[in-house]
């Protein structure tokens, strides 16, 4: 038993020799296999922007690459989602009859948002389909620019400010045929309630290309992939207490919900439209827990936009009470995500 | 983007190795903290329309000479002259500056009605180009249609027959030219302007004389009185050949010169990290430089040769100017210093330089000890205008693996120098005094120059002249990598390593040097205030 735990123990630090040698040859590669440091006497150009909102995704959508992207996320990334998070799908039927390119706005609380709500969409759609992905995020390292456009045929925007650049970006491949899923809200959800819709996100597409807004509520995707830790805003160290699971993927169910198409009324300003959208998507949300009927009594349809309803945006409290009226009692978990 | 100018770094802590030139091949090497980097300027933009840009020059030529269309004269006597396989360098792709110059001349001939046109390569006593060479320079088109007639020559300067002595100038100096050039109704000289040095009157006073005319300024008191031979107004060897020119001239030449400049947009993009600051080199770059590097070391130098000499350099023309010498040598001078000048403040202790594969006496050829000695004590320590980077006494560090190879049918006059002359001495003064005119006057070398592919039998001793400036200004000369015996024959010192170079030094210059680095190639003339 001894000589097994010596051994043992001498192989695993034999192990760790190798790795901590291995370590020290990778510090110690030198210019030019490393790259070369810059001299202090030489100002550092603005390095040439390829990544971010500049870098070119075109690539993304030949055919080829479109074929490629069909086959993984039909034999990889959809089989993987199925059993990661069994989907619950409602209002396929409003999503049979459209006629050319229309604009997903959903609600946004997990970065696995993208990849789900793209493997519940009908074939037909699922892969002339490109996703709004925050530029900052997504886009901010040459291989994550890549991998984003290639698996979810991402296209970069700014979500922190209106640009017209991104926005004419999304806007000229709307009107090339391609649909387009956008989260309105501009970023995942700090709490799990809805944030406000951003009124310069679908609703503005949709005034400039005139087509229609299918809004789409997911529920559940935020336990599947929560933020981090340091997304959610709590300082490294802290009390000990915080939860560290944020980041990793657990198994969990998910809804999603489609609502009927949104078009813009005659005369009705982007601001305006945007509530409606917002509305559909609060609908949206209480059908997880009811029916559509029931949904759409509780949900005020005489003035979408003037406060008729809020309640997806969660109580004004404290954010104790808010977590807390989200989740709720786990025996009231069924009842709690939107809450009346 | 705009151009950048030259720029000269301080080298710090945050400074990555600097790349040095090693014949064929390339090393990098940790300069000391305080030393400087001289880095070229980024290559000019090349003219958008060359063929148009020509056709303009000749239509409207500087100095007192009318359009070239009203010089051309049915039953006229031309000859067109152009620069040999020493420039540029490396040999440019095709096509070559020359080809598009001589094609628009010949048009203009051809519709004038010119019937009597020669074609002569201006060689002085360089080897004679092969039909690869001159189908390269010309192209394919003016080759077949003036060399098998005989009308596609090559200067030959032991030819008495087609040599004419026009006089002596005002120094004492003998004429003697090409007869077949001189006594055309035109002679037009196309010329490529790779540095300074080149071009205006030199072209015909130095590429289509003989010995006897060269040995006045190709001698070791010339060289050591240009300072540099890159700065005209300050060197002897361009004040002997303005006078010999403006001779010629009076003499009635009558010379319509084309002076063409270049970029120096030196190597192909497959060796982009050539011509790039190393702190710039991107993953393709560094790639490049470890696979390239690490593959020359292991081939035979023969093999690693080839390779070198295969490469096209992507040279772009940026100006051509035609007319009168002297008016069009002025603006050409002015491009050529706008692509290469760089301006560095005060002369060092030490200078260091890289030596590439390259000279203009070795294309297509070896790199022997005495053209090392020519390339880094002749071309690159003068390429400057004011004063040499290193100061007087100051040490100069070459790298260069300075093997003891000779072509012998390029260079056998150079083998006998390295072997009879360089043992016994290495001053270019009792060089010149002992054994210059058995050499030149050596019937075997003179036949193997006008017969064979062989440099005239004195051009070794030209080679070593053109060292004699730098030999008079330096306290030392130390080649690092260089074979220690052929190192030793040329009278410098060897060393194993830059470290080693510079603990050599210090006994010259002192324990605390000043160090400079030029990183050249791409050529590039230091402004030294």
């Amino acid at each position: 038993m001894a000589s097994s735990s010596s051994s043992s123990s001498s192989f695993s630090s034999s192990v760790g020799d190798r790795a901590q040698g291995l370590a020290a040859r990778a510090r110690s590669v030198r210019f030019p296999l490393a790259a070369p440091s810059w001299p202090t006497a030489v100002e550092r150009p603005d390095p040439e922007r390829k990544i971010g909102l500049d870098y070119d995704h075109e690539w993304s959508r030949r055919y080829p690459v479109r074929l490629a992207r069909a086959v993984f996320m039909d034999n990889i990334t959809r089989p993987l989602a199925r059993v990661l998070a069994p989907p619950t799908v409602r209002g396929l039927e409003h999503l049979r009859h459209l006629d050319g390119p229309v604009i997903f706005a959903a609600n946004h609380a997990s970065h696995i948002d993208t990849p789900l709500l793209l493997t519940t969409l009908p074939v037909e759609l699922r892969h002339h389909t490109v996703v709004a992905a925050a530029s900052d995020y997504f886009f901010d390292r040459k291989w994550k620019s890549i991998m984003w456009s290639f698996a979810l045929a991402a296209i970069p925007i700014e979500r922190s400010k209106v640009n017209r650049r991104s926005a004419d970006t999304a806007v000229e491949l709307i009107k090339d045929g391609w649909n387009l899923v956008i989260f309105p809200e501009g970023g995942r959800s700090p709490d799990g309630w809805t944030q406000p819709f951003h009124p310069a996100s679908a609703a503005y597409l949709a005034h400039r290309t005139g087509r229609p807004v299918i809004p789409v509520f997911l529920h559940g995707t935020r336990h599947v992939l929560p933020k981090t830790p340091e997304d959610s805003g709590l300082p490294p160290g802290g009390s000990g207490t915080e939860s560290r699971r944020g980041g990793r993927l657990r198994r969990a169910p998910i809804s999603v919900l489609f609502g009927a198409p949104l078009s813009l009324d005659e005369g009705e300003n982007t601001r305006r439209f945007s509530g409606r959208v917002e509305a559909a998507v609060a609908t949206l949300a209480r059908e997880v827990d009811g029916d559509w009927w029931q949904a759409r009594r509780s949900v005020s349809a005489v003035d979408p936009v003037e406060g008729a309803e809020t309640a997806h945006l969660g109580p004004e409290a404290p954010a104790w009470r808010r977590s807390w009226a989200l989740d709720g009692r786990p025996s009231d978990r069924g009842h709690t995500s939107w809450p009346e | 983007m705009s151009r950048r100018p030259g720029f000269v770094l301080e080298v710090d802590k945050s400074t990555p190795p600097t790349l040095f030139w090693n014949g064929e091949g390339f090393t990098l090497e940790t300069l000391p903290e305080g030393s400087r980097v001289i880095y070229a300027p980024e290559p000019m933009k090349a003219l958008d329309d060359p063929y148009g840009a020509i056709r303009h020059a000749l239509l409207h030529p500087v100095g007192d000479r009318d359009p070239l269309p009203a010089l051309l004269h049915a039953g006229m006597k031309l000859t067109i002259c152009f620069d040999d396989i020493s420039l540029p360098l490396p040999p440019m792709e095709s096509p070559d500056i020359r080809q598009m110059v001589i094609e628009t001349v010949l048009d203009m001939a051809a519709d004038a009605g010119v019937d009597d046109v020669m074609l002569i390569a201006a060689l002085a006593l360089h080897r004679r180009m092969t039909e690869d060479e001159l189908r390269h320079a010309l192209g394919d088109r003016v080759y077949d249609a003036f060399a098998p007639h005989g009308l596609l020559t090559q200067h030959d300067a032991e030819d008495p027959d087609n040599l004419i002595f026009l006089g002596q100038t005002e120094a004492g100096e003998d004429i003697e030219i090409n007869k077949r050039a001189a006594t055309s109704d035109l002679l037009i000289y196309v010329n490529i302007n790779l540095v300074a040095m080149d071009g205006g009157h030199k072209s015909v006073a130095t590429g289509l004389a003989s010995y006897r005319s060269l040995r006045h300024h190709h001698n070791p008191q010339t060289m050591q009185h240009s300072r540099s031979f890159m700065d005209a107004p300050a060197s002897e060897l361009h004040s002997s050949n303005w006078r010999m020119g403006r001779f010629i001239a009076e003499a009635g030449v009558k010379i319509f010169q084309i002076e063409t400049t270049l970029n120096t947009d030196t190597f192909p993009s497959s060796f982009a990290f050539l011509q790039k600051r190393e702190w710039e080199w991107n993953v393709r770059d560094r790639a490049t430089y470890a696979a390239t590097s690490k593959s020359l070391r292991a081939a035979p130098p023969r093999l690693a040769r080839q390779i070198f000499h295969s490469i096209e350099s992507p040279h772009a023309m940026t100006s051509v100017q035609a007319g009168e010498v002297e008016a069009v040598h002025a603006i050409t001078t002015e491009n050529v210093w706008k692509q290469q000048g760089v301006d560095v403040q005060g002369q060092t202790d030490i200078l260091t330089l890289g030596l590439p594969y390259i000279c203009p006496y070795n294309v297509n050829s070896i790199m022997n000890p005495i053209l090392v000695a020519c390339l880094g004590l002749g071309y690159f320590f003068n390429l400057y205008r004011g004063k040499p980077l290193v100061r007087q006494g100051g040490v100069l560090i070459l790298r260069h693996p300075t093997r003891p190879e000779f072509h012998p049918g390029h260079h056998p006059s150079y083998i006998d120098f390295y072997e009879q002359v360089l043992t016994q001495t290495v001053d270019p003064v009792a060089i010149h005094k002992q054994f210059e005119e058995s050499f030149a006057t050596d019937p075997w070398y003179i036949h193997l120059y006008r017969t064979g592919h062989a440099y005239h039998g004195v051009h070794p001793f030209y080679m070593w002249y053109w060292c004699a400036h730098a030999l008079e200004h330096l306290g030392r000369v130390i080649i690092v990598g260089g074979d220690p015996k052929a190192v030793r024959r040329l009278g410098f010192s060897p060393a194993s390593s830059l470290n080693d170079a510079l603990e050599l030094a210090s006994d010259v210059v002192g324990p605390s040097p000043t160090l400079t680095h030029l990183h050249a190639p791409p050529i590039m003339m230091a402004d030294v205030h």
